[in-house]
């Protein structure tokens, strides 16, 4: 499996995104956002950081740049793409996801370790997890308040979309379990082929029990498939 | 040709940070509030002299990078 992770000034999980990469057999190379054009990858990966700043708005600026009308190509012939956090911020600006993220609910940056729910394991992204699977994972972020139109939410549900919720440890989905005021608990979505998963929560963090947890690990194993 | 545009949340969207200001206000002994949205304010100025083409370049500005339309609605402006 060939990875590309897409650079931005400000990016700062592009290294650790690339470590899980490899630590999982990905073959990866690193694209900085002024490239014109993509190596051949299976897998194209948004990291997390703070691109530009997050002027204007979060990813809104990486959204427009040079890479990302490559991105949009790969998307479109099918490429499999992974944003998260900021990616997840920068995937929803170019359009290739709907919805916005807003400023998390309590106003507060939130960098803790929350649970997760699997709502669909039948997708190449989480085939290797159980359906309504609890998984810790970090969370680190000021904009991770997901909000969508109405019609987008029915679709989400009716098409099975929405990739992971936040619930507490026993898996119940509701407000107390919610850290940052997201519509429906969403910590990610997909696109309609599913070929795209956009999430806040940073399965790149959770890949080696001496750090952390191994609840990462399954998303890429997954993806190797 | 200068304009100002008014970036402003969509109705249904929640304004927490608008909300806290208003919350400061009150605290602040201002009494009669009603409420405060939080927006954003662009002043651009573009070499054009027709102002139908250059509103219409404002506009796709807009659309394509200042504004999310999916929460935000936004007012152009003519300033001179």
């Amino acid at each position: 499996m060939k990875s590309s992770v897409i650079v931005f000034p400000g990016s700062n999980c592009d290294r650790d995104i690339a470590t899980a990469l490899e630590k999982m057999q990905f073959k990866n190379q690193m694209v900085w956002h002024k490239e014109t054009s993509l190596p051949k990858s299976d897998l194209i990966v948004i990291p997390g950081g703070f691109s530009y700043g997050d002027y204007l708005r979060s990813g809104a600026i990486a959204g427009k740049s040079i890479i990302i009308d490559e991105v949009i190509k790969a998307a479109n012939s099918g490429c499999l793409i992974l944003g998260i956090c900021n990616g997840f911020q920068i995937l929803t600006e170019t359009g290739l996801l709907k919805g916005t993220l807003l400023r998390n609910r309590d106003l507060k940056f939130i960098n803790r370790d929350v649970n997760i729910k699997v709502m669909n394991n039948e997708t190449k992204f989480t085939s290797k997890y159980k359906l309504n699977e609890i998984l810790k994972i970090n969370i680190a972020h000021n904009e991770g308040n997901f909000f969508t139109d109405s019609k987008h939410r029915d679709q989400l549900k009716k098409e099975n979309l929405v990739a992971f919720k936040y619930c507490d440890e026993k898996g119940n989905i509701s407000e107390g379990s919610n850290p940052n005021g997201s519509i429906d608990n969403i910590a990610g979505i997909y696109n309609s082929k599913k070929n795209i998963l956009g999430m806040m929560p940073h399965p790149e963090r959770m890949i080696d029990q001496i750090i952390s947890n191994t609840d990462g690990v399954n998303l890429f194993t997954s993806l190797m498939n | 040709m200068k304009f100002s545009v008014i970036v402003t949340l969509k109705k249904d969207v929640l304004d927490p940070q608008g909300k806290v200001v208003l919350n400061t206000l009150v605290n602040l002994g201002i009494d009669n509030l009603k409420s405060i949205r939080q927006g954003k304010y662009f002043e651009i100025d573009v070499d054009e002299v027709d102002q139908v083409k250059a509103e219409k370049q404002i506009n796709q500005m807009c659309e394509k990078l200042l504004v999310n339309l999916i929460i935000e609605n936004y007012k152009i402006s003519k300033i001179k």
